[in-house]
C-alpha cells in the first residue's frame, strides 16, 4: 500500500487491480465454492463482502475508482433469491442509472460491471472473474477520478 | 400579462380575507433592474405587491418545506411538479397547500442578459409584451424575449399546471423541440471528450453548494457531503471530488428532478448542471417509464422496483 493506493510490485507487466463487492449470501458463497473446488481464476481481484447488493452505495464504486482501482465488479443474488427479498431489485435500478451516468461522464464501458452469482455457481464465479479481468486488462489502467500527484 | 397579474392579486387577497390560507408566497418586484424576488404576505393589503411576469424565476416551493401554516403559493408548471414531488415524499401536506397555478410560457435566463451586457452595468430594464429593453450608461438595447428564454423552458412539456386549486389566466401552448437533443449530441462524443468536458466544468465549481441548497428535491437534514463521522466524501476543490459531488447528487435526484432550472440559475460559476440531470431524467424515462412530478400516486422510481426491470447491463 502507498497511501490509499494499492500498488502492484512487479512493474514489468501491468496487472489490473479489481475490487469485487460480493453479497454475503450468494456471490460470496459462490466465491467460496470456487475456492473449495480449487477452481483457478486470476488473482487480480480483491473481494469486499457486503451483507447484500442493496448495501452497496454507488459511492463505494466511485470511490474505488478514485483510489485507483482499475475495475469494479458488483455481484449479488439472482433476482428473486435475495436474502432480504428485494435488496437486489432496488439495487438493480440504482446500478442501472449509476452505470449509465458514469459512462455518460466518460468512464469507459466495462470499467464497472455488474452480475448475479448464486451460492451454487462456483464455476460461474471463476468464469466471470476471468472475463472481467480480461476486459479490464484490455481497457488499460484506470485514469478516471484518480487524483494525479 | 397585466390581466393575469390583476387576477392573481384578487385571488390572493380573497384567500387571505377568507382565511383559507395564513400565508401567500409569490413574487414582487426586486430592487435590482429586471429582478423579482420572493414575497411572503400575511396581510390582504399587501397582495397588491404581487407580480407575475417573464422574470419570476425562483422556484418558490423551496419555501414550502419551512412553512408551518396553510400556504397559498404562486406556482408555475415546473414548480407544481416540485410540489407534487414534495407531497409524494411526505415533506408537505396537500391540505396545507393552496396552489395558485400560473400557466407559463417560459422564464428569463439572466445569464443571457449578462452575455449581452458584457460587463456593462444595467441601470434599468423594462419588460414589454415581447421584448426586454436594457438601459445603462451608453447602453440601450432591445432584445426579443424569445431569445432570452431559459433552456429548461424551451422544450418544457408541462407549462400548464398539472395540479392546482385555482388557475390564473389562460392555458398556454407547450414548449417545442426535442427535449434530449443536447444530451444525445453530447453522448455521441468520445469517452475522453466527455470526461474532459465534465472535468472542466467540475474544476470551476467552488463547492458553495448553492445548487443543492436551492433545489426543492434536496431537503436532507444532512447532505452526504456534510457527513463527518467519518468524512468520507472528498471535500477538496479537486475536480475529481467536485465531479463526484455532482454525480452523486444527480443520482439522488434521479426520477425526482423536474428540470426547474433553479440549480443552474443560482450557480455563480455558470456550471452546466443541466446536462447530468437531464441525462438521469432521460434514463429514468427510458427504463422505468416515469416522469417526476406528474402524478400523486405513482411511487418515485428509485424507491421501488419491478421484478422484470430491464437488466441487459447485468453480465
Ligand atoms: S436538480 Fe436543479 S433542475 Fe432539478 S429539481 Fe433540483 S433545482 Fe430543479
Ligand atoms: S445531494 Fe443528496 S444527500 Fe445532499 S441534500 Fe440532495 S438529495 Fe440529500
Ligand atoms: S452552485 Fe455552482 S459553484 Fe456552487 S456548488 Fe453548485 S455547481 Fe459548484
Ligand atoms: S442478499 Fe444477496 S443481493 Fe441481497
Amino acid at each position: 500500500m502507498e497511501g490509499n493506493r494499492i500498488v502492484s510490485k512487479e512493474k514489468s507487466e501491468w496487472k489490473p487491480r479489481i475490487i469485487a463487492f460480493l453479497c454475503n449470501w450468494c456471490s460470496y458463497a459462490g466465491a467460496d465454492l470456487a475456492g473449495i473446488g480449487r477452481l483457478q481464476y486470476p488473482p487480480n481481484v480483491r473481494i469486499i463482502r457486503v451483507p447484500c447488493s442493496g448495501r452497496i452505495n454507488p459511492y463505494f464504486i466511485i470511490k474505488s475508482l478514485q483510489h485507483g482501482v482499475d475495475g469494479v465488479l458488483v455481484s449479488g443474488c439472482h433476482p428473486g433469491d435475495c436474502h432480504y427479498i428485494s435488496g437486489n431489485l432496488v439495487a438493480r435500478r440504482r446500478f442501472a442509472i449509476l452505470k449509465r451516468i458514469l459512462e455518460f461522464a466518460g468512464v469507459e464501458k466495462g470499467r464497472v460491471q455488474f452480475t448475479w452469482i448464486s451460492a451454487a455457481e462456483g464455476e460461474r464465479f471463476s468464469q466471470v472473474i476471468k472475463e472481467v479481468t480480461q476486459e479490464i486488462k484490455a481497457l488499460g489502467p484506470n485514469k478516471r477520478f484518480v487524483k494525479e500527484a | 400579462m397585466q390581466e393575469s397579474e390583476k387576477e392573481l392579486r384578487e385571488v390572493a387577497k380573497k384567500l387571505l380575507l377568507e382565511k383559507k390560507v395564513d400565508l401567500i408566497i409569490g413574487y414582487e418586484e426586486g430592487t435590482l433592474p429586471l429582478r423579482t424576488r420572493p414575497i411572503f404576505i400575511r396581510e390582504a393589503d399587501e397582495t397588491k405587491k404581487l407580480v407575475w411576469n417573464f422574470r419570476c424565476e425562483n422556484n418558490l416551493c423551496f419555501y414550502l418545506k419551512m412553512a408551518k401554516e396553510r400556504v397559498g403559493i404562486v406556482a408555475k408548471g415546473c414548480d407544481i411538479r416540485s410540489i407534487i414531488g414534495l407531497i409524494k415524499e411526505r415533506q408537505i401536506k396537500r391540505e396545507n397547500i393552496f396552489i395558485i397555478g400560473v400557466p407559463c410560457s417560459g422564464i428569463i435566463d439572466r445569464k443571457k442578459i449578462e452575455d449581452i451586457l458584457e460587463g456593462r452595468e444595467l441601470l434599468e430594464g423594462i419588460e414589454s409584451d415581447s421584448q426586454i429593453i436594457l438601459k445603462g450608461e451608453g447602453l440601450e438595447e432591445k432584445v426579443d424575449k424569445d431569445k432570452l428564454v431559459h433552456a429548461s423552458c424551451k422544450s418544457c412539456k408541462y407549462r400548464n399546471p398539472v395540479l392546482y386549486d385555482t388557475l390564473i389566466g389562460k392555458e398556454v401552448s407547450q414548449g417545442e423541440g426535442e427535449e434530449y437533443s443536447d444530451v444525445e449530441e453530447f453522448a455521441s462524443k468520445s469517452d475522453n471528450e466527455r470526461w474532459a468536458y465534465f472535468n472542466d466544468e467540475a474544476s470551476r465549481c467552488i463547492r458553495c453548494y448553492a445548487c443543492r441548497n436551492v433545489c426543492p428535491a434536496c431537503y436532507c437534514p444532512q447532505c452526504f457531503v456534510d457527513q463527518s463521522l467519518p468524512t468520507w466524501f472528498g471535500r477538496t476543490l479537486h475536480p475529481s471530488d467536485t465531479l463526484i459531488f455532482h454525480i452523486i447528487r444527480t443520482l439522488h435526484i434521479a426520477g425526482r428532478c423536474v428540470d426547474c432550472g433553479a440549480c443552474s440559475r443560482v450557480c455563480p460559476m455558470n456550471i452546466e448542471l443541466r446536462m447530468l440531470n437531464k441525462k438521469a431524467e432521460k434514463d429514468v424515462k427510458e427504463l422505468y417509464h416515469y416522469e417526476a412530478g406528474i402524478s400523486l400516486e405513482e411511487l418515485p422510481p428509485m424507491a421501488t422496483f419491478k421484478m422484470d426491470d430491464p437488466q441487459e447491463f447485468i453480465k
